[in-house]
């Protein structure tokens, strides 16, 4: 049976995934594929484009900073959504290396959470299955002014 | 003092509808009890004992009367009647429905308030001098710095899922009297021979279970880094704080495990790569808002002493006694500063009624510029009344049992909400502070005393911070029954310290009879004027323990 491809909030609409989360023991396939630290940095996903990888919160991409320039998409899990080392993760990825591919959050993704994590350099999120898409996306609505400045979601735009 | 201007308003406005909708979702069930205590939380509101409590921010202790009056209007229209200010300069509502609370966050938003971040694992209140702006000994007030951080840390978006919560302080004076080693970071802002303003910080002090005087990380850092710097320190404690245990996850433990050079090397590199143009902060936005802190009107011609006052003083004792402990001295001549006690013999410490709190806003519309301040000792003050209206404000505040003339004394008790309201405690702590302002209620006595500060806490999460009391209390549950840990020798300014433990605890009804033998054994062993705290000092525990145990 094929699955539904999955929906998910990217730069504040609702799409259709075009990326793959692939298992470490499972073969790449075609296309967009997002693989965890320890498989890219073996080795296993070399030439394979556009690639994208799974940190975990205690994974700080800065440390492969010199190999950043093979990824598309960097994304970040969130075991429970309190955990906030991915959002600092994120503003150092486009404040400090300049990337500019996609920044995605995996995981405990919440409504309460997003706009956060937007204004850190998110624009990708994989929002918990069992909430709405459509109720996450009012989140964006409920503030219309801030303190700070947020970190620009592409330098570019910055 | 600060007011909003129409961002600062469309702030705390959306913040009352996102929260209303989060009860809304909780109420309907779409929000599970585990997803809506972080977002409670993150506005104040805990669960309590027998019910939720609210927590409103007062940012650095100020407030106007107008929004001394709305405090009065929410402890009569949602509560039983009173609040209970506490040690970070804010007032809980005990009793509050969790219906009622988008309400009462709206009125609050009339008056400039709100109750952001005055819990969760995120930017607490901002605490400060309660004398700014009027201390004889200050070199730069820190209420416009103070201010520009409650903006600063407002929904950072990059900081609102810390590791634990994380309390800032602020003091511009020579004496420090915001308990700046005791915060996650203190900041004294002083000014270098050339006369600029620079920041002394210090980092990872704090109470709770594991006391810790802070480190000094930076001795001058220089005004327009106080944002970039700041976010700094808590990037590198957001990345690398400890998440697994909450009790090793204060910012105080890593830089114990890293060490303080460690610490300050990762913050200092952070600095480098992230100090971004926004976040510098320019002498003309410390112009800007320093404005707002402007002295009011004093009155040049006003005469430093008054013949009424100094005739009242003469002839009566009881307002000779509050002259001498409730009034503290004032930068400008003929101004003081009044310090309004919530240590009524009959009162829990930091309690005070809606017809309190409104005719203390009258009182200070009168007398004291129409401004009030909490102070981290659970009292309130007058910052500046013209030293001619001292007697008319004391017979004011005497009508409304404000002028308890202990500050400063045992019985000026800081003390916990303790096990008659919060599910942390073990153990009672305000039924304590009751027996011990029994106890010692004559004013020649505790006078005799002199300085003590006593502290109590219900549990080991240190709220009452007894480890930083002259005389500590702590409440222990042993087998179902409260116990007392009576520790000796802490202090919070200049000179902190944590105190020790004198030895096994005391059962309930032996805590006053042992406080009563230690105070006994001071008043034998002091040298000619020296305070309590000084006196364990040079002595060390051993004479008071042989006392305190000796029955």
């Amino acid at each position: 049976m094929p699955t539904e491809p999955r929906r998910l909030i990217v730069d504040r609409q609702i799409v259709e995934d075009a990326w793959t989360h692939v298992a470490d023991d499972a073969p790449l396939p075609a296309g967009p594929a997002i693989v965890s630290r320890e498989r890219w940095l073996a080795g296993d996903a070399a030439g394979h484009a556009p690639l994208g990888v799974l940190y975990q919160p205690d994974e700080d991409p800065l440390a492969d900073v010199d190999r950043l320039g093979e990824l598309a998409l960097i994304a970040f899990a969130f075991p429970a959504f309190s955990d906030g080392r991915p959002l600092s993760r994120a503003r150092k990825l486009r404040q400090i290396v300049g990337f500019t591919g996609q920044i995605r959050a995996v995981g405990d993704v919440l409504r309460d959470q997003i706009l956060y994590m937007w204004r850190c350099g998110f624009d990708a999120f994989e929002v918990r299955a069992d909430k709405s898409l459509e109720d996450a996306l009012a989140a964006f609505a409920e503030f219309s002014v801030d303190y700070q400045a947020s970190t620009p979601r592409r330098l570019s735009e910055g | 003092m600060y007011r909003y201007n129409a961002l600062d308003q469309r702030i705390v406005d959306e913040r009352v509808g996102q929260f209303r909708d989060q009860v809304r979702r909780r109420l309907s069930g779409e929000l599970s009890e585990d997803e809506f205590r972080p977002l409670r939380l993150m506005n104040g509101l805990y669960y309590q004992r027998h019910a939720y409590m609210l927590r409103v921010a007062i940012p650095y202790g100020v407030l106007s009367t107008a929004q001394v009056r709305m405090l009065a209007h929410i402890a009569r229209t949602f509560d039983r009647g009173y609040g209970h200010f506490t040690t970070r300069q804010n007032i809980q509502y005990n009793w509050p429905e969790l219906e009622a609370v988008p309400d009462i966050l709206a009125c609050l938003a009339q008056v400039q308030m709100h109750a952001i971040q005055t819990s969760g694992n995120c930017v607490r209140n901002i605490s400060a001098d309660h004398l700014a702006g009027v201390a004889r000994d200050e070199a730069v007030d820190p209420r416009p710095y103070c201010e520009i951080m409650r903006q600063w840390s407002t929904f950072h978006p990059e900081f609102s899922y810390l590791p634990r919560k994380f309390k800032l302080a602020f003091t511009g004076a020579t004496t420090d009297r915001a308990a700046i080693k005791l915060h996650d970071i203190g900041y004294r802002a002083l000014r270098s021979p050339e006369g600029e303003v620079g920041f002394q910080v210090w980092v990872g002090g704090g109470m709770g279970r594991t006391p810790v005087v802070g480190e000094l990380l930076h001795p001058f850092l220089p005004e327009r880094d106080l944002l970039s710097f700041t976010e700094s320190i808590l990037r590198v404690y957001n990345e690398l704080g400890d998440r697994k245990d909450k009790y090793k996850a204060r910012i105080k433990i890593l830089v114990r495990r890293l060490g303080v050079a460690e610490f300050r090397r990762l913050v200092d590199e952070d600095h480098a790569a992230t100090r971004t143009p926004e976040l510098v902060l320019t002498p003309e936005r410390v112009a800007a808002m320093a404005a707002h802190f402007a002295p009011p009107a004093f009155d040049p011609e006003a005469p430093a002493h008054d013949a009424l006052v100094d005739e009242k003083a003469s002839e009566d004792a009881a307002f000779r006694a509050w002259l001498g402990h409730n009034v503290a001295p004032h930068k400008v001549p003929g101004y003081h500063a009044v310090i309004v006690s919530l240590k009524a013999p009959d009162v829990p410490p930091g309690d005070v009624t809606d017809a309190q709190l409104e005719a203390l806003a009258d009182i200070a519309d009168d007398h004291a510029f129409g401004e009030v301040r909490s102070l981290h000792t659970q009292n309130l003050l007058l910052a500046s009344v013209a030293s001619r209206d001292l007697y008319a404000v004391w017979q004011r505040l005497r009508l409304v049992k404000l002028a308890t003339p202990n500050v400063d004394t045992l019985t000026d008790q800081i003390c916990c909400p303790g096990f008659d309201f919060c599910s942390l405690a073990n153990a009672a702590s305000i039924p304590v502070a009751q027996e011990i302002a029994e106890a010692f209620d004559d004013l020649d006595h505790l006078y005799d005393l002199g300085e003590i500060k006593l502290k109590i806490s219900g549990c080991i999460n240190a709220c009452g911070h007894h480890h930083v009391g002259h005389i500590g209390i702590l409440g222990i549950d042993k087998r179902g029954a409260d116990f007392y840990q009576v520790m000796l020798g802490g202090a919070e300014g200049d000179d902190a310290s944590l105190g020790r433990i004198l030895g096994p605890a005391f059962a309930r009804e032996a805590v006053v009879p042992a406080i009563g033998r230690i105070l006994a054994a001071y008043v034998d062993l002091r040298a000619d004027g020296e305070r309590f705290l000084d006196t364990v000092r040079r002595l060390g525990l051993q004479p008071f323990k042989e006392r305190a145990y000796a029955h």
